[in-house]
């Protein structure tokens, strides 16, 4: 590994975890939309900036493009004051304003600057090593690097400083408002570091993989756990993950870093998306089936206790009174059997005490209307679940 | 160039009627299809789907090796759909909130796409140019047979909001009502969902996939400043929309260094900005006179209520009362006593003011809600 590899590889680490800890507070305080928005709206500030210092390399670029992701935000919350139209309209309106003044400003006045759309909008981390900075002579690393590490230490700062107030403000606002936290400061601090995030990733990584390495990797970690800490240290986690595996995916295809640390995210959360225990698609449709089986077994429970007629409890008859297929009451009727909730004399199917006494118990928190009682019932009865 | 020059240039100029026409009839398109964006509140649906496009058009390149824009179009519209289904398997099925799950899929379907972008680029065989136009857009390639195509999209898409009105209709405002009249609701949505998509890929070339989610919402939100009925906001979008097409196209055209899309980006915000402020029942300047004149009607009210009190304690009602003892009450204003006089609820003789009958009928009257207010 060349130093330059491995200079690409840190920056892409340092703006994944730059990235993943405001990115886990927006994913958690649905304002996942703000930074995507964000990420566009700074195209004019840039360009405003560049008129005022004429110099690319001016740290006022940053702070001006960083103003305007605030400004997004204000307008955004102006606009959805006047209750015209709901917040999503109004940061679809917004954004795309920005982003064409912003690209009609660069065509009709900066056409001979190298401040090209494109770059701001992909970035090319591949250059990144390029661009160093030098005290006296002495090579002190990439400036992309600098800057970026100088935002993680601030976010870092922030985060340890104010991490009791941020997860109030978060998770219960009224509560914060009444223990005296200003959730307007709050969000606005937010907000201000996810901008400066924004702008110090872009010319790195470009404006859109900021947005992926923002949401994605707070998204798969919301899927694998619901406590705030572990959340924000397991997105640091698959942002750094993707990083290091996309620089080489994207070495191996020789194709945009940018893109390929995207698509490893893309992949890091299909896989959680899949497969996450508990919260994930199969774990949730495994569920829901699970669920429909119990719910049925509880129904030809109740209707074995309502009547007490042989023919109503023949099994022939069960199939066409419930209304259910056959390889379905089949399922059913083994369920019971299984738990010995039933058993069958001469095709007839008859409760056990055991079944009785569940079902007794069912329908009483039916009547008192307290469904949710029956889940743990289940525990106590079950042996074996749908 | 004069406009009627510049009209003259539009009739008998293949390339700018063909890019007029078809920035009209996109906008038209996306205008009406975005109404209903706009209502389901998945206004930024279109955002995600246009960036979720591109790895789609990339795809249907490296595999067919075509630049035919119908082809890419078709790879477009795939992989749009499966980025719009895919974010409605992230809401329904886990706990992630709709903006999660759009930026989710807006950023990586992106990043997959550019990675594909850059992959076919980096290829010595492949004749690529002309991909990137998707990204910002290119009025300028438009051609015929492209205007055709986005015509034909236009009609199929009337026809099947005229055929599908009433379920669209319903499916928007009540669901469940929908559910519980027998509709199959899945359907319908994903039809109009499907449809939404179409738009957004159809206009892919010509604003490019940033800038599309604009085209989408501001004629939709503008249009909705103007009218409570559906019907009515749907055919003004469409209408917002071909206008914003259609001078957007005319100023970039006549611009030195304009590309189309941003412009007609902003026109169509100038539309909305408009509407925010000068729509009648809804907007910003008539909200604000409203509220004034209301403010007036209720200090007319209360110095008519205090005069009555006064009068209440004389036998005659119209013993006249020196206007001096007005000026302490905090409602009196000189226009609003010229306004009560005007409507002969009070006489002023000197610097003496009386109520006369009917003033005093209508103030002992003033809170009952059964009296028509006038």
């Amino acid at each position: 590994m060349t130093s330059a590899q491995f200079e690409i590889q840190m920056i892409a680490c340092l703006v994944a975890v730059a990235c993943a800890i405001p990115g886990t507070f927006l994913v958690l305080r649905k304002m996942a939309m703000i930074s995507d928005a964000i990420s566009h709206s700074i195209l004019p500030g840039l360009v405003v900036g560049f008129f005022i210092t004429q110099d690319l390399n001016s740290p006022l670029l940053i702070l001006f493009a960083a103003l305007t992701g605030v400004l997004t935000v204000v307008l955004v919350e102006k606009i959805q004051q006047t209750k015209l139209v709901k917040e999503d309209t109004a940061i679809g309106l917004v954004f795309p304003v920005l982003f064409s003044i912003g690209v009609i400003m660069i065509a009709k006045y900066a056409n001979d600057v190298h401040l090209d759309v494109d770059a701001v909008l992909l970035g090319e981390l591949a250059f990144a090593p390029f661009d160093r900075i030098y005290y006296g002579t002495v090579d002190l690393g990439p400036k992309s690097l600098w800057v970026i590490g100088t935002i993680l230490l601030v976010t870092l700062i922030l985060l340890f400083a104010f991490f009791k107030e941020l997860k109030m403000s978060t998770f219960d606002a009224g509560l914060a408002t009444s223990l005296g936290f200003s959730p307007v400061i709050i969000h606005y601090g937010l907000m201000s570091v996810a901008s400066i995030t924004t702008v110090g990733a872009f010319d790195a990584v470009g404006a859109i993989l900021v947005v992926a390495m923002m949401i994605a990797p707070a998204a798969s970690a919301y899927l694998l756990t619901t406590n705030l800490k572990k959340m924000i240290g397991l997105a640091c986690f698959f942002g750094v993950f993707s990083a290091i595996s996309g620089y080489w995916l994207a070495s191996s295809l020789d194709a945009s870093i940018a893109g390929s640390i995207a698509t490893m995210l893309g992949l890091v959360f299909l896989t959680i998306y899949l497969f996450a225990p508990d919260k994930g698609f199969i774990a949730v449709i495994y569920r829901e089936k699970q669920q429909r089986r119990e719910v049925m077994l509880i129904t030809f429970l109740l209707h074995l206790k309502n009547h007490n007629e042989i023919e109503e409890r023949h099994v022939n008859h069960l199939n066409e009174h419930i209304n259910w297929q056959k390889v379905r009451s089949k399922t059913i009727l083994n369920l019971a059997l299984k738990n010995n909730m039933v058993r069958i004399s001469d095709d007839v199917v008859t409760l056990t005490d055991k079944g009785d006494e569940f079902t007794s118990k069912a329908i009483d928190y039916i009547l008192t209307n307290e469904h949710g009682l029956i889940e743990d019932m289940k525990k106590d009865f079950f042996l074996f679940r749908g | 160039m004069g406009i009627i020059e510049y009209i003259e240039l539009v009739f008998s100029d293949y390339t700018l009627r063909t890019i007029t026409l078809g920035t009209a009839v996109l906008g038209a398109v996306t205008g009406m299809l975005g109404s209903f964006a706009v209502l389901r509140k998945q206004s930024l649906l279109g955002d995600a789907i246009s960036h979720a496009a591109l790895p789609g058009i990339a795809l249907a390149f490296l595999f067919t090796g075509a630049k035919d824009s119908n082809v890419l179009l078709i790879g477009a519209l795939i992989s749009g759909l499966i980025g719009a289904f895919w974010i409605r398997g992230i809401t329904t099925k886990t706990h992630l909130k709709a903006d999660t799950a759009l930026g989710l899929i807006l950023s990586l379907f992106f990043g997959f796409g550019i990675l594909l972008l850059t992959f076919i680029q980096k290829r010595p065989d492949a004749n690529q140019a002309g991909l990137d136009k998707y990204l910002f857009g290119q009025a300028a390639t438009l051609v015929e047979s492209d205007v055709w195509l986005m015509a034909f999209v236009a009609g199929l898409c009337v026809l099947v909001l005229l055929f599908f009105w009433k379920e669209f209709k319903i499916l928007l405002f009540d669901k469940d009502y929908a559910q519980t009249l027998g509709f199959n609701t899945k359907f319908i949505d994903a039809l109009i969902t499907s449809f939404i998509v179409l738009a957004i890929v159809l206009g892919l070339q010509t604003v490019g996939v940033i800038l599309m989610s604009a085209m989408l919402l501001a004629p939709a939100a503008a249009a909705r400043q103007w009218t409570n009925s559906l019907g009515v906001m749907v055919f003004l979008a469409a209408v917002f929309g071909a206008s914003a097409g259609v001078f957007g196209t005319a100023i970039s055209a006549t611009q030195n260094n304009l590309s189309t899309g941003p412009v007609i980006v902003l026109v169509a915000s100038v539309f909305v900005l408009f509407s925010f402020v000068f729509s009648p029942s809804r907007g910003l300047l008539f909200k604000r006179i409203r509220l004034i004149r209301n403010r007036n009607d209720l200090e007319l009210q209360k110095t008519l209520t205090f005069m009555y009190h006064i009068v209440q304690d004389h036998e005659d009602i119209s013993h006249p009362h020196a206007i001096k003892i007005l000026n302490n009450f905090r409602g009196y204003s000189r226009k609003g006593l010229k306004k009560l006089i005007d409507k002969n609820y009070v006489k002023v003789e000197g610097e003496m003011w009386s109520l006369t009958e009917e003033g005093f009928l209508r103030a002992s009257n003033l809170y009952n809600q059964n009296e028509k207010d006038d």
